[in-house]
């Protein structure tokens, strides 16, 4: 017992020791696994643009080494070999107290690989800060690396800490300054455990949907819409084994925060740290580039703004938001410029205007060119004489890659850019037999691709471009807004009817909620399997190939195969009504011609009784509703489709018992089919008779 | 004040059987021997809010409320009955007695409301505010432990740990999204408009809606025209006000057919919206104002109302008499430490007659005209008006109301016995509820029963 204790006390005593032996360590990603930055990122990795003529990676380093960190590793994936060689021949491979490792990897497709790969190195031995390269802060971590070892000698579950600061999106665009989305969070107040993460808000959803047990845990929740994540993760190492166990993390916050979140995996907790007066602020894309870029140049980041990192080289601030880059630029007369940033070696002749752009190392403006809000000019990009670049566009040298995944799995998958840095070198040695081809694109003498905007993506350029938002785009959206509201409110009556409902019957009104959703689904499917039977039909599609497609509809909308005989059936049905027909029996007769025809197809998707059972009960509410001239031929069809052995009496009878039990109302069918019924089970008796 | 007090006093509540019955509604059901209606009126008084309508569900009972009311507070309060329907909602119930109302604001009240909080406190709000509609919210109560079957009490004070969740703004002032009922075991779903408007809520899943409100008239006779399939005002107007309040539904539709007040707010509502800025004591507007306003400052049409809160202190005490378990705590309460909830007019009249070596405990209440036989105990119970108690007794934590008879050796915990009630001999009884009139067998024990006379 003593001797317990003794150990117990002693190993108390040792845990800060231990913690402190540690020296601090960071792992930071260079490397964003996303495309924003494209084009420039084809040709350049993210962390070695300017920011205010510093590679950013140097505000981040330069903050880590100030906030205490003294072991960097640094994560290059795309263009890892300039990451690399940057560091070598920068001051920072050769600070005292401050080491810089560079870890590269080629296969690395997200933020989850690289931390994967940082596992297996084994190379972090306690608490660490997890940032991405493309960080400018000046925060101290002092106050929140304690928080978080507080927290963690008194729950070992506290494994990550996440730096939060105010930032009120704009009621118009729900966008931050940053150019980010939205994001809601749930915090709880007392612990700042954060509860609920929501960044990727899908706008069609009016409302944020809290867990019950959440709010059942938690007395006091509060929801935040004001603040913004700065990227900066305060982690403990099961960090990293957690995401060497769920090897589906990509994202760090869409699936490994959210899965901590929702999955509650082994009760790990997240909490939040909230700074108030410091800053801190990640480039996720051009927005927040030119965001972070004027902060600079107004000196929010001190100490790390230009004259201090470096001193050297002279910063001229001629207009606010407009600064010229001294080395090598020249910049011809009669030239305006606004709001834009020119990097290195751009040559600007006479008469030509930049508004809101982006101008990259080595571009060449021809005399009277104009750039357009928003344009974003790679490297070594020229653009003609008197050539106007249309607003938004993002021009390169190198051809727009040909994926166009939307789907942002597969966005990290080509943002490697293994391919784009291998292309570069290609194309140096390619460039000249293209030229005369290119040179259309951007007008006498210009030499550069105009990437193609994706179809859909064109609305959302303006939310990220470094042009501030238009205002016809704010009226729009404003607009926009009011007819949302409508759209909520009657949301909302929605609600309050079936609010109406509980009072008398609690359950009525839950489940329907929990319906809404995959009747919503099985309406969309229902009228594929009806375009593609339809299709089927008009096309003569053989039947195997049609049950082929409605088989992949099914498994893309994730139904059941009940759902399926149903929809075919539907489907017969309605093709029956809408083919012309005088009178009832003609009708019978269409119904019959187009059930002989595709039996086959609707045999192959009733399996069993349930399946056929369901497709009475769809006959039924098709009779009811969308095609009532059916309703006087109801024991015909039922009669036909069991002739054609598409239905089995079972299936009939079973039917038939079922609604034996249901309202008067109900039992419409059932009575006029009665006779059938009734023969149906005259002929099963004589079966069993016969049996015996 | 130009406020109009509508006090939904109830009838036949089937949670309170055998306790209430046609000849006792539950306005007059007694608490520490003083109907319970008398506490909200006597808070009232308190605040000045003399013109009230009380609304009671079925004739009889308006009628033996009305007599109660017009024997007690004549001359002191300005007070109408009104009948209504039984089953017809809290909302229903207005809507009936709605042409009644006529002042500017309206504050509605439950009646079976027992609470030290001052309604004027709630009514000053809402008139700061503007509000289309503010509601006091007080801190859950704690389910008093029962010396007797603690366990028991524990698990009910468990079930019903949560019974509204509640959205504020950082302020505390606003209210902007409640959940109530069969809701609250969904999970939340808040709007995120409102929260884009406010930027920060704070889900309170300890407060409580109090069942006072105070509502604009205009607007809680719109919504309660315009959606005639609302039956409660918790349930149904209260979230709907909730829900709307960045886009007025009730005050765009029906601004012509509104009486000249509505009119005038329409007209002036840039300029009430600035009067209410001021009022609310902001130095920048509050969300409503911002939300309503256009990008270049101007106002739009736009039409916003404003959900506010009263939250009644943690210290204050307020609680709805709406279960056997409630009124057992409402008893042990109102006779523990707070006799301020009292009104003077329920001095207790000369003492009762005691036997020899009856011992009365603290926390007692014993009404006028009362005996009880020797070597009684009794210990934190309340005994009514011109009860017989006879010896060797003993009643623990329960409540015994007039008239009541109760034969030598009896042994009552946690129980309450109606009026009239007759209790033979030794009767043991142990967290039972005995209905009026009814009569206990000499001998017979029971436990967590509830006893009542049949219905004819």
């Amino acid at each position: 017992m003593g001797a317990q204790k003794k150990g117990a006390t002693a190993r108390v005593s040792e845990d800060p020791e231990e913690l402190a032996r540690h020296p601090l360590q960071a792992i930071l990603l260079a490397d964003s696994f996303t495309t924003k930055f494209r084009p420039i990122t084809l040709e350049r990795p993210k962390v070695l643009l300017p920011l205010v003529n510093i590679p950013m990676i140097n505000y981040t380093l330069a903050w880590l080494e100030s906030a205490g960190v003294e072991e960097v590793f640094v994560f290059c994936c795309a263009h890892s070999k300039q990451v690399i060689d940057y560091l070598e021949s920068s001051e920072w491979s050769s600070q005292p107290n401050f080491s810089v490792t560079t870890i590269e990897s080629h296969n690395s497709i997200s933020a989850g690989d690289a931390l994967r790969l940082i596992y297996e190195r084994n190379v972090i031995h306690g608490d660490f800060v997890l940032i991405s390269g493309d960080t400018v802060s000046n925060m101290s971590l002092t106050q929140a690396l304690q928080e978080h070892k507080d927290r963690r000698k008194k729950d070992a579950n506290a494994i990550m800490t996440m730096v939060v600061k105010q930032s009120k999106p704009s009621p118009i665009t729900q966008q931050s300054r940053l150019g980010t989305d939205e994001l809601f969070m749930a915090i709880n107040p007392v612990t700042k455990q954060l509860l609920y993460y929501e960044d990727k808000a899908e706008y069609s959803k009016g409302f944020i949907s809290l867990d019950k047990t959440l709010i059942a845990d938690n007395p006091s929740v509060i929801l935040h819409n004001d603040k913004q994540d700065c990227y900066i993760d305060i982690c403990s190492q099961e960090v990293l084994s957690l995401f060497t166990d769920n090897f589906d993390y990509q994202h760090l916050r869409r699936h490994f925060v959210k899965g901590l979140l929702v999955d509650d995996i082994m009760g790990y907790k997240i909490f939040t740290h909230e700074i108030h007066s410091s800053y801190a602020a990640r480039i996720d894309n051009f927005r927040s580039y030119d965001t972070i870029s004027k902060d600079i140049i107004q000196r929010w980041t001190y100490p790390f703004v230009p004259d201090v990192l470096c001193g050297s080289s002279a910063i001229k601030v001629e207009r606010q938001g407009t600064y010229r880059a001294s080395e090598r630029c020249t910049i011809g007369s009669n030239v305006t410029i606004e709001g834009s940033y020119i990097w290195n070696n751009v040559t600007i002749e006479d008469g030509c205007q930049l508004r809101n752009a982006i101008v990259c190392d080595g571009v060449i403006l021809k005399s009277g060119a104009v750039l357009q809000p928003g344009v974003i000019l790679s490297f070594k990009v020229v653009v003609g004489q008197q050539f106007v670049v249309p607003a938004y566009s993002k021009v390169s040298l190198l051809q727009q890659p040909t994926q166009q995944d939307s789907d942002e799995e597969l966005e990290y998958a080509d943002s490697t850019s293994g391919t784009g840095e291998l292309r570069s070198d290609k194309l140096n040695g390619d460039i000249a037999p293209d030229l005369s081809e290119i040179a259309s694109e951007l007008g006498t003498g210009g030499v550069g691709y105009i990437w193609k905007v994706f179809e859909g993506a064109y609305d959302e350029e303006w939310r990220h471009s470094v042009a501030p938002i238009p205002t016809d785009k704010l009226v729009k959206l404003m607009l926009d807004r009011d007819e949302d509201e409508e759209l909520l409110t009657q949301d909302g009556n929605i609600i309050s009817a079936s609010g109406e409902l509980k009072t008398d019957s609690d359950g009525n009104g839950s489940e329907d909620d929990d319906n809404e959703d995959s009747r919503d689904d099985y309406v969309s499917f229902e009228k594929e399997v009806e375009a593609t039977f339809l299709r089927a039909v008009h096309e003569n599609v053989k039947v195997d190939l049609a049950v082929l497609e409605v088989n992949a509809l099914r498994l893309s909308y994730n139904m059941a195969s009940v759902d399926c005989g149903g929809a075919i059936f539907y489907s017969m049905m309605k093709l029956a009504v809408e083919s012309p027909h005088n009178s009832a029996s003609e009708l019978h007769r269409n119904a019959a011609d187009i059930v002989t025809t595709w039996q086959k197809l609707l045999k192959s998707f009733l399996h069993d009784i349930d399946e056929e059972i369901e497709v009475i009960l769809k006959f039924e509410e098709m009779c009811l509703e969308s095609a009532k001239e059916f309703a006087a031929l109801f024991p015909q069809i039922l009669h036909l489709l069991y002739d054609k052995e598409i239905l089995q009496e079972d299936a009939i009878l079973r039917w038939a018992d079922e609604k034996e039990g249901a309202d008067e109302s109900d039992k419409v069918f059932l009575k006029r089919s009665e006779k059938f019924i009734q023969w149906l089970r005259e002929a099963e008796e004589e079966e069993e008779e016969e049996d015996e | 004040m130009d406020f109009q007090v509508v006090v939904l006093a109830g009838g036949n509540s089937k949670n309170l059987t055998p306790l209430v019955s046609k000849e006792l509604p539950k306005p007059l059901l007694p608490v520490a021997n003083c109907p319970v209606l008398n506490y909200v009126l006597h808070q009232l008084e308190q605040s000045n809010l003399k013109d009230l309508i009380v609304v009671v569900e079925g004739e009889d009972a308006a009628l033996l409320v009305g007599a109660w009311i017009s024997g007690t507070f004549i001359d002191r309060l300005h007070v109408e009955i009104a009948a209504v329907p039984e089953d017809i909602g809290t909302a229903g119930a207005l809507r009936a007695i709605s042409h009644h109302l006529t002042a500017k604001d309206i504050l509605v009240v439950s009646g079976d409301l027992v609470s030290d909080v001052p309604p004027g406190a709630l009514a000053a709000t809402h008139r700061r505010h503007d509000a289309a509609v503010t509601t006091m919210l007080c801190s859950i109560p704690v389910s008093g432990p029962l010396e007797s079957g603690s366990s028991g009490g524990k698990d009910k004070a468990k079930k019903l740990g949560r019974y509204n969740i509640i959205g504020l703004d950082p302020s505390k002032q606003f209210l902007l999204h409640i959940a109530t009922g069969a809701e609250i075991e969904k999970d939340a779903r808040i709007s995120k408009r409102i929260l884009h408007a406010v930027g920060q809520m704070e889900m309170r899943s300890d407060l409580m809606d109090a069942h006072m409100y105070a509502f604009k008239r205009s607007v809680l006779q719109e919504v309660l025209d315009i959606k005639d399939t609302f039956q409660s005002l918790k349930e149904d107007v209260l979230p709907y006000l909730v829900r709307s309040q960045l886009k007025s539904e009730a005050l765009l539709n029906r601004t012509s057919q509104g009486e000249e007040n509505s009119n005038e707010k329409v007209s002036s509502q840039n300029n009430q919206a600035f009067i209410s800025r001021i009022l609310a004591n902001a130095s920048t507007p509050s969300f409503h104002g911002l939300y309503s306003e256009n990008p270049d400052g101007s106002s739009s049409t736009r039409k916003t109302h404003k959900c506010c809160v009263y939250i009644a202190s943690s210290s204050s005490y307020c609680v709805r008499l709406n279960s056997i378990q409630a009124f057992m705590d409402i008893n042990r309460y109102v006779t523990g430490d707070a006799d301020h909830l009292l009104s003077p007019n329920n001095i207790i009249g000369p003492s009762p007659k005691l036997g020899t070596k009856t011992t009365v405990g603290p926390n007692c209440r014993l009404g006028e005209g009362s005996e009880m036989g020797d070597k009684c105990q009794v210990k934190r119970s309340i005994i009514g008006r011109h009860c017989r108690i006879g010896s060797h007794v003993k009643a623990v934590n329960s409540v015994v109301m007039n008239h009541v008879t109760i034969g030598d050796g009896c042994i009552i915990q946690g129980s309450v016995i109606c009026s009239n009630v007759q209790l033979q001999e030794r009767v043991v009884l142990k967290d039972c509820q005995v209905g009026a009139g009814f009569v206990v067998t000499a001998g017979s024990e029971y436990k967590a029963e509830s006893l009542a006379k049949k219905e004819k």
